[in-house]
């Protein structure tokens, strides 16, 4: 043995001059660094990266003087953040209505005012503040739903795929039933039962998310499939770790990264989905600041005198998807090795 | 002679498929001594990754370990009797499925895999990985278990072991990989190592690095090791003692100098002749001829007939048990053979069969309705070869 003695001896005196050329730059390949790096390198793929860091920061960060209606973003206790999470209830999210500018236009049409500047909705409230934490109510809301189907599709999926025969069957049995209903009457059919009958966003969450499970639980089973074959599963068996473990530490760390992608494409899609109920009414209830019930109330009495209140949420809505999508779009691209850019 | 590490009987692993059930370990037995190497060898198909996986009872589905005894240091980790309705059952002191799992896989015997390359999760650091598995057979805390990985990786020969333990698995070379491989059988201190071909996917200079490091590592751990292999020159660089595999059976089983000098059974004369010797010279080597038949009809008599070139009429009819034919260095030299005196089947006075007729034999007696119901009759007329009709192996 008396190859690896001496490499041994050789290498162990290089380790302290060895150091300072750790400290170099080394161009790597991988990494979420790179991965970033890739995707500002389409110009597509940088718009949308651009969009959800700006949505995802105002959502975060952005507190509102509702005195003159602008972003704040000086005071800490007033950021949503750091209140509990912000959706649920929003005493303070709702400015008080003004009794005077009720339905004013936005400050660059005649008649309206630098103070409201997107003018006011028919209660009075500054609908510039309304439509700034509305992005908080839709971004936890994408997050936190497809974060529920993203788990509970993972969980299935890989017990699935993992054991496969009977309790793969029975799985993908339920899966499919629920594959083949028609996703808005299914969440519509869960928030009902749900929430017996008084309908809150909490319970639209929750019906999105179950009703998403099917899409994740079917892309992580098929990649399972192929993932439990490989040896260091065989290895890990061999070596008496539990099948718990094995599924935790090995299978779904292998299998995760299309869904990861499919997740960021997904989350567009949820809040779509939501912001749709809460325009059907079972979603968000007033006075929850959100873009589906604040088009709902506009385009239900005021579509034709003020067309405003329906194009602002309108646009929120329209540029945070497609913020996501391209995101989605370019973080799959970026994530496939066979494609350069 | 002590009580044998590792003690296999007559045991038997089917695969019941729907073309029919595999006989893939066909009663095979063998022992392990304490720091003792042994090979179990054979071509592709021979059973012996599957037997290795037996012995940890991790046969998946359709396979499932039918009959024989597994005994290691006295303890059952296979065995079956007949329970009270007639049915064969687990025995009562034969270990749990989580017994098996938290005592003896990886406690007490680990696996070094065939391909290095797919042996280690691509997502973890290999130090990681080692880690995880020292924490989980040891019960070390988790600073120490990174002491004890890095470590174990010094002690395979893996140069700058700190730095290494922070990298992936795609960092690595085919040999290095083997190297953490065998850190991570070791690492958790086990008695009996199996080792399913670990060095048939690497290059033979690697190959060679690693039989050095593993003969090393053994002198100092005492490590019992099973074998896996289809190369003879890695048997005869390492193993102590031999089993040579033929579609689910041992054929012959002896220590290692005594196997190739001794050579007792035609299959393993064929597969001696088959690969080049430094200590012979010829002009051309010498293949086996045709293929290793299906396991799920396996040719009638003795296995290895239709490709034998000493069969003669009585090898089709007689199926011949591995019985003790002479003795090396206190172990028994068994084999498979009719050839041997031992085996009173009137081997002399039977007519050879030409190669011609094994064909047809052959061609009969797989695929076609025909062919299956000779092959059952053909089986009907199967004579048990032990000369006493007792147990041949005491």
């Amino acid at each position: 043995m008396a190859t690896t003695e001496s490499q041994l001896e050789e290498q162990q005196p290089s380790v302290g001059p060895g150091e300072d050329e750790a400290d170099e730059e080394v161009e790597t390949r991988v990494g979420w660094r790179y991965t970033l790096a890739k995707i500002k390198r389409d110009a597509t793929a940088r718009i949308g990266l651009y969009i959800v860091a700006v949505v995802l920061f105002i959502a975060t960060f952005a507190a509102i003087d509702s005195n003159v209606a602008r972003l704040t973003f000086g005071a800490v206790q007033d950021y949503p953040a750091a209140r509990a999470l912000p959706i649920f209830d929003h005493p303070t999210a709702i400015p008080p209505p003004g009794e005077a500018n009720a339905n004013a236009p936005p400050a660059f049409v005649d008649g309206g005012t630098l103070s409201h500047p997107l003018g006011t909705d028919p209660q009075g409230r500054d609908y510039f503040t309304r439509i700034v934490y509305g992005s908080q109510v839709s971004v936890s809301v994408g997050i936190v739903a497809t974060a529920i189907g993203l788990i509970g599709g993972t969980i299935v999926g890989a017990i699935s795929g993992y054991y496969g025969g009977k309790v793969d069957d029975v799985l993908m049995r339920l899966v499919e039933t629920l594959y083949a209903i028609p996703p808005l009457v299914l969440i519509i059919v869960f928030i009902v039962f749900l929430s017996g009958g008084s309908p809150d966003i909490r319970y639209a969450i929750v019906g999105v998310g179950i009703t998403f499970i099917p899409v994740f639980a079917r892309i992580i089973r098929s990649r399972v499939l192929s993932v439990r074959e490989m040896d260091y599963i065989e290895a890990a068996r061999a070596a008496g770790v539990k099948d718990r473990n094995i599924i935790r530490r090995h299978v779904i760390p292998n299998s995760f990264s299309p869904v990861l992608v499919y997740a960021t494409l997904q989350i567009g899609v949820t809040i779509l989905t939501v912001a749709g109920l809460s325009f059907l009414g079972y979603g968000a209830q007033p006075p929850t600041p959100d873009w589906g019930e604040m088009l709902r109330i506009a385009h239900g009495r005021y579509m034709h005198s003020n067309i405003w209140l329906s194009i602002w949420p309108g646009l929120a809505i329209l540029v945070t998807i497609m913020g996501f999508n391209l995101f989605g779009d370019g973080l799959q691209d970026a994530l496939d090795p066979r494609i350069k850019n | 002679m002590s009580e044998p590490l590792l003690r296999v009987e007559n045991l038997k692993t089917q695969f019941f498929t729907e073309s029919g059930t595999v006989r893939a370990v066909d009663g095979i037995s063998f022992e392990v001594h304490e720091g003792e190497i042994v090979g179990l060898v054979g071509e592709s198909g021979a059973g012996k990754s599957v037997a290795s996986m037996s012995l940890m009872r991790l046969v998946e589905d359709p396979g499932e370990i039918v009959g024989g005894e597994i005994t290691y240091r006295g303890e059952t980790l296979f065995g079956l009797e007949e329970g009270p309705d007639g049915e064969l059952r687990e025995r009562d002191e034969m270990l749990s499925e989580s017994e098996m799992r938290e005592r003896i896989r990886g406690r007490e015997i680990a696996v070094i895999f065939q391909d290095p390359m797919e042996s280690l999760n691509p997502v973890f650091t290999v130090g990681g990985q080692l880690r995880e598995f020292i924490e989980l057979n040891r019960d070390l805390s988790s600073g120490e278990a990174r002491d004890e990985a890095i470590r174990m990786l010094r002690e395979v020969g893996i140069p700058d072991p700190a730095e290494r333990y922070e990298e992936y698995p795609h960092q690595f070379s085919g040999g290095m990989r083997q190297r953490v491989l065998i850190a991570m059988a070791l690492a958790c201190e086990p008695s009996l190592i199996i080792a399913d071909e670990p060095t048939t996917a690497l290059d033979v200079t690697v190959e060679g690095q690693i039989l050095d490091l593993v003969d090393d590592l053994q002198d100092r751990y005492d490590t019992s090791f099973v074998w896996v292999t289809h190369d003879m020159g890695v048997v005869a660089e390492i193993c102590d003692r031999v089993n040579v595999m033929y579609l689910g059976e041992i054929v012959e089983q002896a220590p290692v100098d005594e196997l190739f000098y001794d050579t007792n059974h035609p299959y393993t004369k064929a597969l001696l002749d088959s690969m080049p010797r430094p200590d012979r010279t010829v002009d051309e080597l010498d293949p086996i001829e045709g293929v290793m038949p299906e396991a799920i009809e396996p040719p009638s008599g003795c296995r290895f007939h239709p490709r034998c070139p000493d069969a003669r009429e009585v090898c089709t009819r007689v199926h011949p048990e591995t019985l003790e034919v002479d003795r090396a260095d206190g172990y028994p030299h068994r084999t498979a053979c009719v050839k041997h005196d031992v085996f009173d089947v009137d081997y002399d006075g039977s007519v050879p069969l030409e190669p011609g007729d094994e064909a047809e034999t052959r061609v009969g007696g797989t695929g076609t309705e025909a062919g299956a119901d000779s092959n059952s009759s053909s089986t009907g007329e199967e004579e048990p070869a032990s000369p006493d009709g007792g147990d041949p192996q005491r």
